[in-house]
Order: structure tokens, then sequence, then C-alpha cells
């Protein structure tokens, strides 16, 4: 059984190695964004490179830094400074060799950015640049940093130092404490109080219990957990173990959608190394705290995000949502308390317990606290991962981190939160991204997708898509869902073929007060994005059913209307 | 526990705490229209209809997925409840044929009379099975439902362009329609939590959603016991007796004990003239509790068998004749006398009662002297 301080002198000699006094070190961003941008094939030229010419450096791999716009990214590390340099494909390659390790220079035209906060060779720090000023990097400071597949990296930068402080020296109730001080507020769209969460299942009767780490991350643009898996997977499983101990759970699971499996192989790696060093199993780092964590993978059912739907997915059975109460603290899974956060609630609990309930809430506003992850994507110039803190205005993720649309065309329309969400328009910019002001327009802010839409798109056609979507994942437990998704697609095709009726709106107003009565979120809130659409942007249905026509020229209808050209 | 006291709609009523309250009310005589519930199965909570209005509770919940509690005021038949229970109605008849639920007409006309509406003959009310004896038609009824619905016109509902799902029926007993299933999930339950046998299930998800087989196997090759249990809670016209289909309704329903074995199951005759046309198991039965196996379900057909034996047999110089039961016994008797002890062994049959049983094996040991007895059911 390894001490934890013994664990620490191993990683941060393993980590001084890795990042060499000596050579230079190379790492290829690794992420799915990453991989699918040609990472893998840069990766293996980048080894024949080094090889073949004989250059005294280290090959790795590391994680994503968020910056999935300038994919694949290679990290060059020397004299203690890391250059990032994008778009580096595999053709590119050899030039960066020949630049930077053949003739020793900086390439300064390719690099993003530096780190540390001062200029080096003509190079701007990369915190400075557009995408990272209005950054705050806390649950991200390791992403594409260390290599995910090394936990000796992990502990090195500060990883189950939480832990080990929870388990030496809290007990349950002060974690409770200071998970309840931080604020901190549960990330996978529901924001409910992780505190009082937890607290729930500490005072539940019944033993065993159950943590469940929600990491079926289904929504469509949201891949904030996926960059968090692949990049530093034991931050998550860190946070899990601090739940554990806080609530009395003697087992967990991690619940990945089947769809990541970069994530899954990470979370496998990551949790064969931490069972080798005592930091998950019967008698974790010798402190007589027992907790298996387990990887489940689900079959690819959206409404398994919803947590008792996960739950029955875990125990085998159909992914449905059940009826509630019971409540997964009294009766989850196998019967047993349970409690369910998403992987971004647990990433946040080592850094409170690490640095304090107060220190997490002094970030972010007076009802929303700390800092949250949002992937943007959508017609913007830079697509990727960004940590700000609760607040932030939505203009500055689009137009800083972003940069806007970049295509001349003016924004049209935001869509947070998923299919279960709606849409704003350009004029809800300066919201502060914070679930409290989302929700007086409709929307949610949700798990922290935020896809931009230009002129260029049609909203109607936006929300047939979103519906379809929302109607092929109904469980079909509910009528109301079940049948309630399939009519809206009826009518909404309907429109966008120029069939539509005026008392359609009525329609789909009157329906979404049937649908309310559904039994979990999906059923009930996927109407939102016919609703909110229906609120802030009546003109294009307006177009669509009256004047038989689609401006922005996506429906099989004329741009413009027909009555009006004649 | 102690009682708990409620009121639904004006009216005082006790209960176990924790009770399912639309099961309370149903007892107390207050009908909550429902599709999926079935009496002593916990809640499913999928076909939306049993919404109430409860004081101090926001919105409508759900009378089944309700727990009663002490003090609990529960009004059933409000405007807003009404209204969203016609709703969801609306949702549910969109994917239904409604011909036999909303026309005006209907009650009016028998069969073969020409049809008011004037539809295609497939789509009449009289060419569904189940008409006049179906749940979801007396829900309909009901609530009111009139007319055509909002969702007439669409492309996919019923009358559309819908795709028809072929009838499943390979199967000797039970034929599966699932053009008229509204996904109540009842029969996947009554199979699961009741029978324990779990040959269906709700597959796949969205539009596509069906009850089924593994695979879509028919249903006698899976672990299927044809018990006919899902026939029964089918609260429309999905699930049927196949050999009984298009019997119509009975005169009136007979209880009696199923001829087959020693269990004592109570079925329910299903009497049409001389005829059983049909046969469900009672729920009513102390011993089978609405449950019967396919032997009292669908093998009753022998009663009205021409080749069925109706009097004793005497077998004359290798060639049976018909005797009368006197004649039978006395045969029997006087060849017994023949017999005595060892040389003397007797088997009862299943179909035979307890009683019937102790009189056979009294009557080997105390008049024939043997202790041979045995039963086929030990075989």
């Amino acid at each position: 059984m390894s001490t934890f301080e013994g664990l620490k002198t191993d990683g941060e000699a393993a980590w001084r190695n890795y990042m060499g006094d000596t050579k230079p070190l190379l790492q290829v961003g690794m992420g799915s964004c990453g991989v699918a941008a040609g990472a893998e094939e840069a990766l293996a030229v980048l080894r024949r490179e080094v090889t073949a010419r004989n250059i005294p450096a280290t090959v790795s791999i590391t994680g994503c830094n968020g910056m999935c716009f300038a994919e694949p990214l290679v990290m060059v590390t020397r004299e203690g400074r890391t250059v990032t340099y994008g778009e580096m494909t595999p053709e590119r390659i050899p030039a960066l060799v020949e630049e930077v390790l053949v003739r020793g220079g900086v390439w300064a035209e390719a690099a993003l950015g530096v780190s540390g906060e001062e200029e080096w060779q003509g190079i701007r720090p990369l915190a400075e640049t557009e995408f990272f000023r209005l950054q705050e990097r806390r649950l991200m400071a390791r992403c594409g940093v260390i290599d995910p597949e090394n936990i000796e990296h992990n502990i090195a930068l500060g990883g189950y130092a939480a832990l080990h402080k929870a388990l030496s020296g809290m007990t349950p109730e002060t974690v409770i404490q200071e998970m309840n001080q931080s604020g901190l507020a549960g990330r996978g769209g529901a924001n409910f109080p992780c505190g009082r969460k937890w607290d729930f299942l500490r005072q539940a009767k019944a033993t065993p219990k159950y943590m469940i780490c929600n990491a079926d991350e289904g929504d469509p643009g949201a891949f904030v957990n996926r960059i968090l898996l692949e990049s530093d997977p034991h931050l998550v499983i860190e946070g899990i173990l601090i739940g554990a101990y806080a609530t009395g759970a003697e087992a967990a699971y991690i619940y990945l959608r089947e769809e990541y499996p970069l994530a899954a192989r990470r979370l496998r790696i990551a949790l064969e190394q931490a069972r080798a060093r005592g930091l998950v199993g019967d008698n974790i780092l010798g402190l007589g705290f027992k907790c298996n964590l387990e990887l489940v993978v689900g079959a690819g059912s959206y409404v398994c995000g919803e947590e008792t739907g996960l739950i029955s997915s875990i125990q085998d059975s159909r992914g449905m949502p059940r009826i509630r109460p019971p409540f997964p603290a009294q009766a989850g899974v196998f019967g047993k308390p349970t409690n369910v956060n998403n992987v971004e609630t647990y990433a946040n609990a080592p850094l409170i317990i690490a640095h304090g309930g107060q220190w997490y809430a002094s970030m972010g506003t007076e009802r929303a606290r700390g800092t949250k992850m949002f992937s943007i994507s959508g017609h913007i110039v830079r697509t990727g991962v960004v940590e700000v803190p609760l607040g932030t205005p939505l203009r500055r993720i689009f137009e800083e981190a972003g940069g806007g649309v970049g295509n001349g065309r003016p924004l049209k329309a935001i869509q947070s939160g998923g299919p279960l969400s709606g849409f704003l328009t350009a004029r809800h910019l300066d919201l502060p991204l914070e679930p409290q002001a989302f929700a007086p327009e409709g929307v949610l802010m949700g798990s922290g997708g935020l896809v931009f839409v230009d002129e260029g798109a049609c909203l109607v056609d936006m929300v047939l898509r979103y519906l379809t979507f929302a109607q092929d994942e109904s469980c079909a437990r509910c009528t109301t869902c079940r049948i309630g998704t399939q009519r809206y697609v009826d009518i909404l095709e309907r429109i966008t073929q120029g069939k539509g009726r005026p008392q359609d709106l009525d329609t789909f107003r009157w329906l979404e007060g049937v649908m309310r009565n559904g039994n979990c979120a999906h059923g009930q809130a996927s109407p939102t994005a016919v609703i909110s659409t229906l609120r802030h942007f009546p003109e294009e249905y307006e177009a669509h059913i009256r004047e038989k026509c689609c401006p922005a020229g996506v429906c099989p209808l004329p741009a413009a209307s027909p009555a009006l050209t004649r | 526990m102690a009682k708990v006291t409620l009121t639904i709609d004006q009216k005082t009523v006790e209960a176990e705490p924790g009770d399912p309250l639309l099961e309370v009310a149903k007892k107390a005589g207050v009908y909550i229209p429902h599709l999926c519930y079935m009496d002593d199965l916990p809640s499913y909570g999928g076909c939306r209809l049993c919404a109430v209005e409860i004081e101090g509770v926001r919105g409508l919940p759900l009378a089944c997925t309700t727990q009663v509690t002490d003090g609990m005021v529960v009004r059933t038949d409000t405007a807003p409840v009404r209204e969203l229970q016609r709703g969801v109605m609306e949702t549910i008849l969109s994917e239904h044929p409604d011909r036999c639920l909303t026309c005006h007409r209907k009650i009016h006309c028998l069969p073969n009379w020409i049809c008011l509406r004037d539809d295609v003959v497939t789509d009449r009310c009289v060419t569904c099975a189940k008409n006049q004896w179906c749940e979801l038609q007396q829900v309909s009824e009901f609530l009111g439902m009139e007319g055509t619905g909002r969702f007439y016109e669409e492309g996919r509902s019923w009358y559309g362009a819908r795709e028809e799902i072929p009838l499943e029926r390979e199967n000797p007993f039970i034929e599966r329609d699932y053009n008229k299933c509204i996904l109540c999930a009842r029969c996947v339950r009554v199979c699961d939590e009741v029978r324990g046998v779990g040959a269906i299930s709700v597959t796949y998800k969205g539009d596509k959603a069906r009850i089924d087989t593994p695979f879509g196997i028919p249903l006698h090759e899976t672990n299927c016991e044809l018990c006919g249990a899902c026939v029964d809670v089918c609260p429309t016209a999905s699930l049927m007796d196949k050999t009984t289909k298009w019997a119509g309704l009975p005169d009136k329903l007979v209880s009696t004990i199923c001829p087959y074995c020693g269990t004592g199951c109570q079925l329910l005759l299903h009497v049409k003239g001389e005829r059983i046309v049909r046969v469900s198991a009672d729920a009513e039965g102390a011993v089978n509790k609405g449950q019967a196996c396919v032997k009292g379900r669908y093998g009753l057909d022998f009663v009205h068998h021409p080749e069925r034996l109706t009097t004793p047999l005497i077998r004359d110089n290798g060639a049976f004749r018909e005797a009368s039961w006197d004649e039978a016994l006395d045969l029997v008797a006087s060849r017994l006398g023949d017999y005595r002890g060892e040389e003397f062994a007797a088997i009862a049959s299943s179909k035979c009662t307890n009683e019937d049983c102790y009189i056979l094996q009294k009557f080997a040991r105390v008049v024939m002297g043997s202790n041979n007895v045995d039963h086929c059911a030990r075989l």
C-alpha cells in the first residue's frame, strides 16, 4: 500500500523527467477533436521523423486544451516554455520538425501562443490570446498539459491531494460543509445544490450506497465532459471518490455514453492505474476508506442521461426514466440509495476541498458560483471549449473566444442547453452566463453546449431537426412524449413544405401544455425548441405559414414570398 | 400502520397510507380514467390520463403515482383535469383508429347497417373485433371524445399514409395487431411481473417503439407460455384470442373451475346462446387471482367438439359400444372382485380434485387392500 507522500514523490520525479531539462518534449493533442482532425497520423509522422532523423526529443500525447478549432495541436516544451502550434496536420509535421527541432527556431508564424505570462522569442503568451484571456482555468488546468494516460502527471500537478486531504483530515460532514459553502450547483443542467444532494445520500439509512457519475453527455453541441474525461480523467475520479467519502458510498459507477470510445479507453487506463496505486479499492491510501469504482458504457440512448433512465441502464434494464418518487437518494441503483451527478460537478469537488468552499465561492456571481466549462460550436470562427467564471456575458464568449461568425453574415440565434432547451436571439448576447438569467427567456443554460447560428440557417428547419431528435429518443413510456413529439415533427415538416396552417401555432402551444404532463424532462421540455422560437422568432413561422417562403432558403420553398414577387 | 383519511370529490375515504390514489378512488367508487394502471402492480405512469387536482400540489399529478396521505383533498372532475385528459386522449387517438371511438352514431348502428359517415368498409367501427367491449372506447366515451381532433389530417395519423404493421398470427392462440397498440405496456408488465415469463418487451424507441418479442420472432418460439394474461389486460384490440376474436359479446359470463388439473383455477366462461365462445381467467378466483394457463384458457374448445366422449364405452369383442354409467360401473365392480391386495394398483389423473384422489386411495387401501397408489402428476 503506497502512501500519498510516496505517490507524490514518484509523480513529481516522473513529471520532471517528462518535462526534461535536456531534450525537448513534443506533445500531440489527442482528444477526439484532435483525432478527427488527423492527430493520430500527425503523431505517427512525428515519431517517424524524430526517429529517422535521430533527434533527441520526447514524443508524447496530451489531451485537448479546448482549442478544437486549431486541431491537430502540437505542444513543444523547451527551456521550461511550452509553445502551442495549431493545425499541425501530418503534412506540416516535417516542417515543424525542421524549423523547431533541427534549426532550433520557434516558427513564430505557426505558433498560437506560449505558456507563462511573458512574451518569448516573439510569441505572445497563450493566456493573452482572445480565446484564452477571458478564461479562468481551474477544471481545465491540466487539460492539454499532461499525458492523460499517465496518473503520475496528474499527481505531480496536484491530483489526488484533495482526496488525501479529505480522507486524512476531514469528516464527511465537513466535506459536505465545504461543498455547501462553495455554492456549487449541479452542472448537468438542473442546477441543484451539490452539497445538499450529497447530504440526502449521507442521511439515507439503507446500505450499501452508490455514487454515480453521469457521463452520458448526449446533448448535440455539448462536449465539455468529453474534453475533461479525455484530457484529465483522474480529476473526475478524484471528485467521485471525495463524494463517496462524504456520503458513505462504498461503490461508484461512471456511466459513459457509447459514443465516447476514446474517453472509455482513457477511463479504463485511469481506473487501472488508480487501482494499482491504492487510490480506488478497499483501503484507499491506507486510510481505511473503501470505494470501488467501475465504468459502465451505455448502449446509445439519449434518455439514459436522465438519472433514473441511467440507473435502469446500469441495472441492465431498458433505459427508461422511471416514476419518482422514490428518488434515487432513497432507492436508486439496485434499489439502494444513490447519488447521481454530472462529470463536471464531480470535477469541481477536488478544487473545493483543496482550496476551500470560500475560495470557490469567490468566483462567479451571487447566485451562480464558480467557473463553468462551455463548448462553443456552430457558425463561429473558433470552436472549442472554454472555462469561464459564471456570469461572464455571452457576448464575450461569442465575440472574443469564438471570434464572431466570421463569414460576414450576422448572428441569428444561439442554442444553449441542447434539444430540451430552446433558441435565443442575437439580442440576448448580453445575458450573463448563469442559469437564472436564461430561465426567464424560456430556455436553459444547460450543461454547457452553446451553438451559434448565423442568418444562413432557417430556424423552422432547425427546430424540426431538434424535434426529430427528441422524437427519436423518446423512451416510449409516456404517450404524451412519444406521440406529442411525433405530431410536432409532422406539423413542422408540413410547414417546411409550405403546407402550414395558421392554426398550427395554436396546436403547438396547446400540445406543449399536454406534454408538460410527461414523467421526465425529456417529455416535458422537448417542445421548448418550438415554444422559444415562437416567442423569439415569430417572423420565421409567419414567413413559412403565411407567405409560404423560407427567407434563409433552406426549406424546399421560395426564398421570398410568392405573393410579393408577383 | 394507522389508516389515513382523505377526501376525493367531497367523499371522505379511509385508506392505507402509501396506497396509490387511483386504487383508493376506485374502491371509493370514483372513476379516474386510466389505460395503463393495473390493480396490484407497481404504477407505470405511461398513459398520463389519470391526472387529478390535489390541494397544495402543483400542477395536475397522476393518481396512479400519487400515494395517499392523511388529509389529502383530491378533485377528479374539474375543468383543467378534464381538459388535460381530453388532450392526452387526443394524442393517443392520433395514433389509433378512432371511428369506433368518436363517431356520434356508433351506439345506434349494428353490423350490416349503412355507415352514415360513409367510411371505407375497413375503417368502420364494426370492423374492430373489440368494438363495444374495448377499454379505450370506454375511456373515450367517458371523456366525451367527439369529432376528428386536431391531428385528423396529419400525414402519419391512423387514416393517412401510415405504414401498416403486419399481424402476428403464427401461433394458434394469440393474435397480435400492433396497429391498434397504445403502448400502455400492460402486457409487458403482466408477462414479466405477474407471470414471471418476460416473453415480450417494449422494443426500440420514439416512433419506432413497439411491444415485441426478442428480435421479433413469433411468440411461440419465445419462452411465452401462451397463457393469455396479456390478452386479458390489453385495453385495445391489439391482443386478441385468435380462435374467438370475432365471436362478439357474450350473453352471460359463467364462473367455473377449470377441469384440467387439481389446481382448481377459477375461469369465466363467456357464453353466447348454448356455446362457450371464450374463456378468461376469473379475477375473483381465490387460487388463481385472474390467471390461467394455456390449457384452461385455450383448451376448453373440447366442450363443443364433435368427437367428444359423452357416454362410457364398453369394449365388446374388440369393438367399443356406448353404454350407460350404471352398466359401466357394474361391469368394473364385478371384474374388480377378481383381484385383491398386491394384484391391484390405482393411478389417479391430475384432472381429479383432492377429494376425488383421497377417495381413490381410500378405496385402494380399504376395499382392495393394496398400497399401490399413484398419481399421474408424479411421473
